[in-house]
């Protein structure tokens, strides 16, 4: 349906600017994020108004409103059970997920875990910037050991969750991790990760320039090595992805960390959608149906 | 006074209460009668205590009544409890081999079975339930045949050899009692109608089938895990996405986006689930996006008691989510009206674009009710508003799309995802016409405004698309009953004993709670004599309700708030106590013990 309303709508980046500009600070790693998106979108040619982008709340939710596509910006945490919804009302659309880490990995964890699992076909940009912004600055899931932010002002006494490992034992589809600054490469994996058929996790470093100074660009550029650099490694291995996903400090990885094809879609495997998106389906119930429905009640 | 016949079923879960509940259940319905069923259980699988009412007669039979005519307790605990139930011309039917009887009022039957001579009990466990069954029915004068249908049918899946099986020890009890019982003194009649039974949350999920929801989920809650076994049962035959999710956070927020991408779409909890996508319903009503939720109240707070009905969330549901914006909640007043009122309440959250609340409860979502099968309607009025889901369908004018337009009736035309020239964002945050946070221009104090005041202006319309509710009976009666929901069919039948007994009393029972329509209220009580307001809960949660819409202030109170439900006798006796002028509050005891 998107390629066959694409090849007579030519899809530019004009189409998809906002209807305001972003309010990030400048610098902020969340302006790369919105370009590759909006980039990658052009470059497939999805029409937008077949592209819903759905966010929770913080810095980084405020995407949906800054790209003109279908936007929901939702509560604190809850966007990738309401993109569920939506992909399941109507699997012709393409769904975009995108958040913070506190949005994502803490208040919502549960969701995350289980949108991996059920490999809901959509794609899930997380912006990591291991820091609450909008708040002001405390400590996320994904603030590093000693951390001192204005909750925990003596350290973080807290280990950070991973969140490519995690999303490896949870059992997503396709694992990859971009930095923002990075905006070839980023623009490359949000492309993968629209065309791959289930949930694909993208971990985005994104640095917040106002409240976290110690994962900043300086200490990112550095660190970051691009896992396509290396020809001996496999993205179909998960054993060896898991490894990759242990590195830090010295040298972070970033690039697909794995991906795999031959599991169903959430909504591929439910029969019911069989004979489309629902959206399309007759409200009424066919009347033998209905009458067999009270027949078993008699 | 209507002809009516109780049963009453005791022993430990496990034992097989509900088999012959559902055996009794299907003659009667099946000879043109109606019934109500009630289980009072414990949140347990194996053991403890559960006790099954089965009342039945051949007018609409709306409760489980004051009275048990047949008792057949499954065990010596059963009996001990609940033998005192029995007056002056019910029997007590039970294993001999394994019971004894306590000490019966004045013209109770004793029918003990000698079980172990009539079937072999080291082939059949359960050979005391299905004797019981056959003695039963041969004293209340209902011929054989219609027992072997029903298990045949029953055991169809097993075999002819456990069919016949069956037969054989139900019969054995039917020809025991034919021999040695004496018939009750009111042979069952029957009819020729025949009717449909049905529990509140099979009539829940089958109205909402009928309203067109093409989506539901849920996490399993008691009492409102019947709506999701229904659903996932019939969901591929009609055509209903179902999903089981992570936890009601989940449920709730995922059921809003199947919303917002255009499909019915409805989920159900218990209270405490409930209180956990309170903040998806605020999403619900700022997005302006339709979605239904069900309550299926329970005995709170907290954990609560499991497994007993209160209607005790009412100001949970009045209060759910913070700040202001309109909602729908509508109590349904019996089972039947359980399907009725979801294809309603479908339309209203629809056509407003707001969240709509069914505040059921346990009583009628697990209670069991005749129905008239033509009282299942399929084919309801579908409203769906101003929806546009084709690119030629929408109303661009100036050709701008405004997702939030204001317009007079504070209802703007929704899009859905995927209309070409409509994109917009649906935001949490207040936001402007065309969608865009206020927050992300500047705080704009005359804009959140007029974008609260189009929201809140929907309330008027969904005022005027809700019937007012009515009094039933004389309007120059002595009492004046007051109840909402559930407690419809028992006050329904309290107000005619007491009329009978020359207390005129009518009743006012409100199924909308929100809008309450105050002003229609305030009109019917003008006129009343002594009013009194019955609920299932402990503080008067709709009387205090009605007194913030209305200055409203009753005569009196009857309250409940030990997990039953509230019983005709219960209610007759708190008016007479009240006309007396002993007191303005009667918390009835209940005497069944479960």
């Amino acid at each position: 349906m998107a390629t066959a309303l694409a090849a007579t709508n030519h899809v530019a980046m004009a189409d998809l600017k906002g209807k305001v500009d972003p309010d990030w600070c400048p610098g902020c790693g969340d302006f790369g994020v919105l370009a590759a998106v909006q980039k990658a979108l052009v470059d497939l040619q999805i029409p937008n108004h077949n592209v819903v982008t759905i966010s929770g709340i913080g810095c980084s939710s405020n995407f949906p409103g800054f790209i003109n596509t279908y936007g929901m910006h939702t509560l604190h945490g809850r966007a990738l059970a309401v993109a569920t919804g939506v992909k399941l009302a109507n699997h012709d659309l393409t769904v975009l997920v995108t958040g913070g880490d506190g949005d994502g990995f803490g208040i919502g964890g549960n969701h995350f875990m289980h949108s991996m699992r059920r490999n809901v076909d959509l794609l899930y940009i997380v912006m990591d910037n291991q820091i609450y912004g909008l708040t002001t600055g405390q400590t996320s899931p994904t603030s590093r050991l000693g951390m001192k932010t204005k909750s925990m002002p003596f350290g973080s006494i807290e280990a950070p969750v991973n969140p490519i490992s995690l999303a490896l034992a949870a059992g997503a589809t396709f694992i990859a991790r971009g930095y923002s600054a990075e905006q070839k490469h980023l623009t490359d994996l949000i492309k993968q990760g629209i065309q791959h058929k289930g949930f694909s996790f993208l971990d985005v470093f994104s640095p917040c320039v106002t409240y976290n100074h110690d994962n900043t660009y300086q200490w990112f550029r550095p660190r970051v090595k691009k896992l396509e650099d290396d020809p001996s490694y496999d993205s179909a291995d998960w054993m060896a992805a898991m490894g990759k996903s242990l590195l830090w400090d010295e040298e972070i990885p970033i690039g697909k960390f794995f991906e795999r094809t031959d599991v169903p879609t959430l909504h591929g495997a439910e029969p019911v959608l069989d004979a489309g998106p629902l959206i399309h389906a007759d409200p009424r119930i066919p009347g033998d149906v209905t009458r067999a429905f009270v027949e078993e009640l008699m | 006074m209507k002809k009516t016949f109780s049963i009453g079923i005791g022993g430990a879960a496990g034992q097989g209460v509900a088999t012959p509940g559902d055996i009794f259940a299907k003659i009667f319905s099946r000879r043109g009668l109606h019934l109500n069923a009630y289980n009072a259980y414990q949140s347990i699988i194996r053991g403890g205590h559960t006790f099954l009412t089965i009342r039945t007669g051949p007018e609409k039979v709306t409760n489980m009544g004051d009275r048990v005519d047949l008792l057949i307790p499954l065990n010596q605990d059963a009996m001990d409890r609940h033998l005192n139930l029995l007056t002056d011309g019910a029997a007590c039917v039970y294993n001999s081999d394994t019971i004894k009887p306590g000490a019966a009022a004045k013209g109770v039957a004793l029918c003990p079975l000698p079980v172990s001579k009539l079937a072999d009990i080291t082939r059949n466990k359960v050979a005391q339930n299905t004797l019981a069954v056959g003695a039963g029915l041969s004293m209340m004068g209902i011929g054989f045949q219609s027992l072997e249908e029903v298990l045949t049918e029953q055991f169809r899946k097993k075999g002819d050899a456990v069919i016949a099986e069956n037969i054989g020890i139900a019969r054995a009890g039917y020809d025991y009692a034919t021999a040695h019982f004496k018939q009750f003194a009111w042979p069952l009649p029957m009819t020729e109608t025949r009717y449909a039974v049905l529990s509140g949350n099979t009539a829940m999920a089958m109205g909402g089938a009928a309203a067109g929801v093409k989506f539901y989920c849920a996490y399993p809650m008691s009492p409102s895990t019947g709506v999701l076994h229904w659903m996932a049962a019939h969901a591929r035959k009609a055509g209903i996405m179902v999903r089981q999710v992570e936890d009601e956070i989940g449920v709730v927020n995922m059921a809003i986006g199947a919303a917002h991408a255009g499909v019915r779409s409805m989920c159900a909890t218990s209270g405490g689930g409930f209180a956990l996508m309170s903040e998806g319903l605020g999403l619900s009503a700022m997005m302006e996006t339709p979605v239904v939720v069900i309550d299926c109240q329970r005995a709170g707070p907290s954990t609560g008691v499991p497994t007993k009905t209160e209607q005790g969330d009412l100001w949970q549901m009045l209060g759910a989510g913070f700040g202001d914006y309109p909602r729908a909640i509508a109590a349904p007043l019996d089972i039947g009206d359980c399907f009725k009122i979801i294809p309603e309440i479908f339309n209203i959250a629809d056509r407003f674009q707001c969240p709509g609340i069914v505040l059921c409860d346990l009583l009628l979502s697990e209670g069991r009710l005749s129905v008239d099968p033509k009282d299942l309607d399929f084919a309801p009025v579908v409203d769906r508003g101003e929806l546009i889901t084709t690119a030629a369908s929408g109303p661009t004018g100036d050709g701008v799309y405004k997702r939030y337009k204001i317009t007079e009736s504070g209802i703007s035309p929704r899009a859905v995802p995927g209309v070409p020239g409509h994109t917009h964002t649906a935001a949490s945050d207040e936001h402007d016409e065309d969608g865009v946070l206020i927050s992300d221009e500047f705080t704009n104090p005359t804009k959140r405004r007029a974008m609260m005041e189009k929201r809140m202006r929907k309330v008027v319309g969904i005022e005027a698309a809700v019937l007012p509710p009515v009094l039933w009976g004389p309007r120059d009666a002595k009492v004046t009953l007051i109840g909402w929901g559930s407690t419809n069919g028992v006050i329904e039948e309290a107000c005619e004993i007491l009329t009978e007994q020359g207390i005129a009393t009518n009743q006012l029972q409100i199924r909308w709670l929100v809008p309450l329509h105050g002003d229609a209220i305030l009109d019917i009580l003008k006129g009343t004599q002594h009013t009194i307001i019955v609920e299932n809960n402990y503080s008067g949660q709709f009387a205090r309700y009605l007194r913030s819409e209305t200055s409203f202030v009753p005569d009196g109170y009857i309250r409940k708030y030990d997990g039953e439900p509230f019983m005709p006798h219960h209610i007759v006796e708190a008016v007479k106590e009240q006309l007396s002028g002993n007191t303005k509050l009667s918390v009835p005891a209940h005497e069944i013990l479960v």
